[in-house]
């Protein structure tokens, strides 16, 4: 049996790494007695899949994972989200839970874009609608990184599905991006640089991940009960 | 002439007006985490500073409580898992008069950073500023970390120098295993805590309330540090008088009548009365041992001439084997661990540890796999038969520590441990599916010649032998540190090898074992272990080389990266002092030793007779089950050994299955109690 799980990250805990947070679902399912599946071999690692690494500092509403169990659950697996909540640390909490279909595909191969809103320090509406503009009526955005040891060029743009100016906070403005997943994830601490290096970012924040197959497109699990960002998300 | 940085301040009141006032103090109440957040991600490993750990607790502060900020002075991922420091945290949290908070030391880019924006040196619990607090502990293991002492006291508003404090100022206490030399930090800490802090941090906890209440007035400093010193355990240096003859130490002298001339370590009597830390805190991010450590016994009387640890923790004390269990199964089902270390000096001697061992691996209570691992000095099939109930699985490396490469030099330093028990512990790891052996050994020992040296080449090869019978690759990694004298052991005496001996001895290690492809060879930085020596048996003229060091920017001096002898070595010649001095020259027998005056029980005369018999050659056992050598620990202090079985496990009172049981026969001869010490 298979279980997805969607997860916040909020708060003081975002500074961990993505591999810290994969510390923290090990610890927290053998607190609750899961009986996670373990891989064979030398060195026997639970089966637990995580999907696009979110960048250390981040936050979000919306992680995943899934996780394989030796064997099937007694109660409802709703009864997970508490139970799971109250073994995580403070700021990571699960928000929902659902079994997958047998055959259902990794969430790395599936999800193909991710929504952030991002904030912006000190910058008005009308610095950051320009900004907007400037990245929409851009061409191409261009950006040089290493890999391997050799430098490789991407054009950023055609990964921006949409980009707007979400609201201003007494920090500053809000955008919020639509950006492609496929063939990589682009961030938008990334996006942004390409266009003004030095542009200095508040809060970045994952709101949604989305799967988009044959023009229809849903979440990687529906909103719940337990799950409140992602109900109002969903009804506005 | 040394470029001088200059050393950071906080905006502090002016001296005539000694209380706080009302903006500073609002100011002060503050969580410093708005500022400290925006640095975050300019730093590497941000998680170092963000607190939050399942078990962290975020105490109210009130005037009636003395405020501890309990600081680790080195890295978090370092400082974390240190026991001592989450002991002390939970029993000042459980008092009613007291509350803990923790910091560690801020690595070199969050310092910068912290030091532009003018943000002192905070908590991890509620990121409260250091001034927030009364007392500013230190938990100390290693001398390379003094210059962080420094640092972190420095990042905290407060002066390095503890003549230069007034009553604003907290409190600076240390503790720790480096507490039993307190000299080479006696300009810089107000009290040290010499032995067990369980007890002690509650006596100088009611002293410092009092101090508290007063309202700190002028002048009420020097009382209240006068009162500590009555406090048995705790060490004031500022209330004794240093006089030297020349550069050798005349006394060490109390400046009153009512300060102690010998302070005398504190011990705890029943580890049983003490099952911490309770709530283990659970790191989020990755730190060294992340997991469940449970202390089964304190002390050690094996008596190996080169262990500090072992000589200042005497005697031994386990803990119930039920109570082990208990925190055993509590803690992995609080924690979620998967692995758990069942800790102590050597912790396969333990009574009935099988027994434990075993009721650990299968007990149902403990959900699915759990690992777990037992620091041992025992080399013998026992303890790799332990090891392999252990390790179901992973059976990658096990480690053995040798410590010297001959049978005659093993018997200098009361490692007596037989070649054939070696080879046999080995045989049977191999044998049992292990395919990687690791071996400790030292260089640089007393009486060493270059065929002991060379012994570590040979019994390397050795084990690449017996495992390749087993094994194609079969594989032998030979880690080498060079050896540092400490205080309170018998090898006190003794001159530590310069850095060109030491090197020497590396490289004939690496060019005898230059073809051994299966043998690895590490070693230790033979610069850092000539740092260490110095200030290892230092005495008070060594502060102002660790305050010049840490001036200069030495600071992490653990750390390769930033380790850098010269600023020591030009350190060391600025004060017109001698590395050779310090370090390499042999003490005499009549010479006054700087750590005189703090006492770990230890009589001088057994130190003393225990150097001679290692100059001969001489072993003595385990005094835990044989007649006592009157060492002075039980005797003075009306303590003795607690352990649940009067046999050694598995025969032999060193684990080596040789009969060395009767301690009587052994030749030791005492000299009378109470002569100079
Ligand atoms: S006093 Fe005797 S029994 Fe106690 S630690 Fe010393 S030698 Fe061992």
């Amino acid at each position: 049996m298979r279980l997805r799980v969607r997860f916040v990250k909020l708060g003081k805990v975002r500074w961990t790494s993505h591999r810290d947070v994969a510390r923290m679902w090990e610890r927290a399912f053998r607190r609750v007695r899961l009986p996670v599946a373990y891989t064979g071999g030398f060195s026997p690692r639970p089966k637990v899949s995580f999907g696009l690494a979110l960048p250390t500092g981040c936050e979000s509403l919306a992680e995943y994972l899934d996780v394989e169990l030796a064997s099937d659950l007694d109660g409802p697996v709703e009864a997970l989200v508490p139970r799971l909540s109250a073994a995580l640390p403070t700021g990571v909490d699960a928000t929902a839970v659902g079994a997958l279909e047998a055959g259902a595909g990794s969430l790395q191969e599936l999800v193909t874009s991710c929504t952030w809103t991002v904030e912006l320090p000190g910058a008005g509406s009308g610095d950051a609608g320009r900004l907007v503009r400037e990245v929409l009526d851009a061409g191409a955005l261009v950006v040089t990184r290493e890999r391997k040891g050799r430098p490789v060029t991407d054009d950023l743009r055609p990964a921006v599905v949409s980009l707007t100016v979400a609201g201003t906070t007494p920090a500053g403005a809000v955008l919020e991006a639509e950006l492609e997943t496929q063939p990589r994830g682009v961030r938008p601490g990334e996006l942004l640089a390409a266009l003004e290096p030095s542009i200095e970012l508040g809060l970045v924040r994952r709101t949604h991940q989305w799967i988009e197959r044959d023009g229809a497109r849903w979440e990687p699990l529906p909103p719940q009960a337990t799950d409140a960002p992602h109900a109002e998300a969903r009804a506005s | 002439m040394v470029a001088v940085s200059e050393p950071f301040t906080l905006a502090r009141q002016r001296p005539e007006s000694r209380r706080p006032s009302t903006t500073l103090l609002r100011k002060l109440m503050t969580s410093l985490w708005p500022r400290i957040e925006p640095l975050l991600a300019q730093v590497q490993k941000p998680a170092r500073y963000i607190g939050c750990e399942d078990g962290a607790q975020v105490p109210a502060h009130a005037p009636g409580k003395v405020a501890w900020l309990l600081v680790y002075p080195d890295a978090y991922e370092v400082g974390l898992p240190n026991q001592g420091l989450q002991i002390l945290y939970e029993i000042l949290n459980e008092r009613g008069d007291a509350l803990a908070e923790r910091s560690y030391a801020p690595w070199v880019d969050m310092e910068r950073l912290m030091r532009h924006r003018g943000i002192p040196l905070f908590s991890v619990d509620a990121h409260r500023p250091a001034s927030d607090f009364d007392v500013l502990g230190f938990g100390i293991s290693a001398e390379l970390v003094y210059t962080n002492v420094l640092n972190c006291i420095d990042l905290a508003g407060v002066p390095v120098r503890a003549a230069e404090r007034g009553p604003e100022h907290p409190l600076v206490v240390a503790g720790g295993h480096c507490a039993f030399n307190p000299e080479p930090l006696a300009d810089f800490v107000d009290a040290f805590v010499i032995g067990d802090g369980e007890e002690v941090v509650g006596d100088m906890t009611e002293v410092i309330r009092g101090w508290k209440a007063s309202g700190r007035t002028a002048g009420s400093r020097e009382a209240v540090l006068r009162e500590l010193a009555q406090v048995t355990g705790v060490y004031v240096p500022s209330l004794y008088d240093v006089e030297y003859d020349g550069p050798f130490l005349r006394a060490v002298v109390p400046r009153y009548a009512d300060v102690p001339e010998v302070v005398e370590k504190r011990t705890i009597a029943d580890l049983a009365d003490w099952p911490y830390p309770k709530r283990q805190l659970v790191p989020l991010t990755e730190v060294v041992h992340d997991r469940l450590n449970v202390e089964i016994f304190r002390g050690c009387t094996r008596g190996c001439r080169f262990c500090q640890a072992g000589m200042i923790t005497r005697p031994v004390r386990e803990r119930p084997a039920d109570q082990v269990r208990t925190m055993v199964t509590d803690g992995l089902r609080r924690t979620g661990y998967d692995e758990v270390s069942l800790t102590s000096l050597s912790s396969a001697d333990f009574s009935g540890i099988d027994g434990v061992v075993a009721g650990i691996i299968n007990e149902p209570a403990n959900c699915g796999q759990v690992s777990l691992s037992l620091p041992s000095l025992r080399v013998d099939a026992f303890t790799v038969g332990i090891a392999t109930e252990i390790q179901k699985v992973r059976r990658t490396g096990l480690t053995f520590a040798p410590e010297a490469g001959t049978w005659r030099l093993r018997q200098v330093i009361n490692k007596l441990i037989r070649e054939e028990d070696l080879y046999g512990a080995v045989e049977s790891a191999y044998s049992q599916g292990w395919r990687r052996v690791k071996l400790y050994f030292m260089t640089g020992l007393p009486t060493e010649t270059d065929e002991d040296t060379l012994g570590i080449a040979r019994l390397a090869r050795r084990c690449v032998e017996i495992g390749r019978r087993h094994t194609r690759g079969a594989s032998v990694t030979a880690s080498v540190g060079g050896f540092v004298p400490k205080p309170h052991t018998p090898f006190q005496w003794f001159g530590q090898n310069g850095v060109p001996e030491l090197l020497r001895k590396v490289n004939l290690l690496r060019n005898d074992l230059r073809r051994e492809r299966a043998v690895q060879l590490r070693w230790h930085d033979p610069k850092a272990t000539l740092a260490e020596g110095i200030a290892s048996r230092g005495d008070r003229r060594i502060g102002a080389v660790i305050e010049e060091v840490w001036r200069r920017g030495g600071t992490f001096q653990e750390w390769t990266e930033h380790f850098d002898l010269s600023l020591w070595e030009d350190a060391m010649a600025s004060r017109g002092l001698s590395v050779e001095w310090y370090v390499t020259r042999h003490r005499r027998d009549d010479e006054v030793l700087p750590w005189d005056h703090v006492r770990a029980g230890l009589h001088r005369d057994f130190l003393w007779q225990d150097w001679q018999d290692a100059l001969r050659e001489h072993g003595i056992p385990d005094c835990r089950w044989t007649p006592c050598y009157d060492c002075g620990v039980c005797t003075g202090y009306g303590i003795e050994h607690v352990v649940a079985s009067p046999t050694p496990p598995a025969g032999g009172s060193q684990g080596t299955g040789q009969d060395l049981s009767r301690g009587d026969a052994v030749p030791v001869a005492l000299l009378p109690v109470g002569g100079r010490a």
